[in-house]
């Protein structure tokens, strides 16, 4: 075992699980989607998912235990990265210029975007989780329209959204390029995806909160 | 082709040594020739602080014809200055403006110390170098010319990755100090030719160790590396090496 602790302590090692844990998060934004736009097939559609959903029982705790070993995996080396990084650059640039068509906004933000969306993530379990809020006598309808009642909740929403798409825009291909999937063959592909896939996420989850609300 | 002559302010980083904190110094270059090069111009600058008695500005040349990779330092936070492709000794004057203002900077990186001035110990890359850039050959007669069949892609895309010349350029200009780009381009000029597979697993192995043991940062894809290397080195080259350590890795017996 003493090889596997060796690749994972370099620092393409720990890119490459940043990576793959990265592509898993990708993997459950798309199937949380894909269900969560059952709200736009009415009020039972949705309620049905969800109930659905739970019914899948054992299989739905491995995943989330499954995707709590991958969060906090992708944090620590996150936080690892991030100060390894500052530490290689002790003396900063009078004028730190872009050559422009390199580094981006997205790219530039993914520790602060990071660290927003954990907090969003902490509040959304918070607010509408199974394991959380008691479901007894309220359907997911429910609980999720009073969420979203809230207009301070509901910005926060929303705005996590954008925020979740610009980490998203850079997190895709960089974890393509990163675990060595790289060619001129479909390369463009990835890059386009990117920010597709970004449009998509930021767009389709900010609408479910506006069509929860004007579901009533 | 006539030139003209320009009038510069240089806010130059002076530093006597690596432990010295290091200062700004402002100079004017007066009358520069449109067709002086970048270091020809610092050449100008630096007589006239010899002949008034100061200590001229250290900086790092060689070939002055861009091969050799030994000049550059940070213009307005360009490593190696505005243009692509360009190394500092090939840049020149008519790229800029009467009046313009210039600052230069030595290249910042916790791995390449500064040793005066512009100049940088870049001798990080040696170390890197020495753990895994490098093939075994038996001595002897020379092998026949084409005695491996090596494909005409897989010619150029080495050639593409043996174009690196070292300058340090790519540390520069990541935000993260990483050498990524400079690591896979000497992985993969090896990685892609049937000579350098045999010890492919190792030297990947290897040389992220030692990129790592000299305190480089890690790369997050911003590629600023690629937009200033000189040599328009891809950072599809980095793909590659990311590729070969994760087979070393988990698909070899090093
Ligand atoms: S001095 Fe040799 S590349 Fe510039």
């Amino acid at each position: 075992m003493i090889w596997v602790a060796r690749i994972f302590s370099t620092s393409i090692g720990k890119k490459q699980l940043m990576a793959v844990t990265g592509i898993l998060f990708l993997v459950f934004l798309t199937t949380h989607l894909l269900g969560n736009l059952s709200i736009y097939g009415g009020i039972e559609a949705f309620n049905a998912y969800a109930e659905h959903l739970h019914a899948l029982g054992k299989l739905l705790v491995v995943a989330e235990v499954g995707l709590v070993v991958a969060l906090i995996i992708h944090v620590t080396l996150a936080i690892i990265l991030f100060f390894e990084n500052r530490k290689a650059r002790p003396i900063k640039y009078a004028v730190d210029k872009s050559g422009g068509g390199g580094r981006t906004l997205s790219s530039q933000t993914m520790p602060f975007t990071g660290l927003l969306i954990l907090a969003f993530v902490g509040l959304h379990l918070a607010n509408l989780s199974h394991h959380i809020v008691d479901q007894t006598n309220r359907t997911i309808f429910q609980i999720a329209y009073e969420v979203f009642a809230n207009k301070g909740i509901l910005i926060f929403y929303l705005a996590s959204m954008v925020v979740v798409g610009l980490h998203v825009r850079h997190g895709l291909w960089s974890a393509f390029q990163t675990i060595g999937a790289n060619h001129p063959k479909y390369m463009p592909f990835i890059e386009w995806l990117s920010i597709f896939f970004a449009v998509i996420v930021a767009v389709g989850f900010g609408s479910l909160p506006l069509a929860i609300l004007a579901l009533k | 082709m006539s030139g003209k002559n320009i009038n510069l302010t240089l806010k130059i980083w002076r530093q006597n040594s690596p432990e010295d904190r290091g200062r700004w110094e402002i100079f004017q270059a007066k009358d520069i020739s449109t067709e002086a090069s970048f270091l020809e111009m610092l050449d100008i600058v630096n007589e006239q602080l010899a002949l008034a008695g100061k200590e001229p500005v250290a900086f790092d040349h060689d070939c002055r014809e861009g091969i050799c990779g030994t000049c550059g330092c940070a213009v307005n936070g360009r490593p190696h200055g505005p243009d692509r492709e360009t190394t500092l000794c090939q840049l020149h004057m008519r790229r800029f403006q009467e009046g313009d203002t210039l600052v230069i900077e030595p290249y910042r990186a916790r791995a390449f110390p500064v040793i005066k001035d512009l100049v940088v110990d870049r001798s990080a890359f040696d170390g890197v170098i020495q753990a895994g850039g490098f093939v075994s050959v038996n001595t002897g007669q020379a092998q026949d010319a084409n005695n491996l069949p090596v494909p005409r892609d897989d010619a150029e895309r080495a050639m593409d990755a043996a174009a690196c010349i070292g300058c340090g350029a790519c540390v520069a200009a990541c935000p993260n100090a990483a050498a990524m780009l400079f690591v896979s381009a000497k992985v993969s000029h090896l990685a892609v030719l049937p000579q350098g597979r045999t010890e492919a697993a190792r030297r990947a192995l290897s040389m992220v160790a030692q990129m790592d043991a000299a305190g480089f940062g890690n790369c997050t894809n911003h590629k600023e590396c690629e937009v200033e290397c000189p040599k328009g080195i891809s950072i599809s080259n980095i793909a590659r090496l990311n590729r070969e350590f994760i087979k070393a890795g988990l698909a070899s017996k090093e």
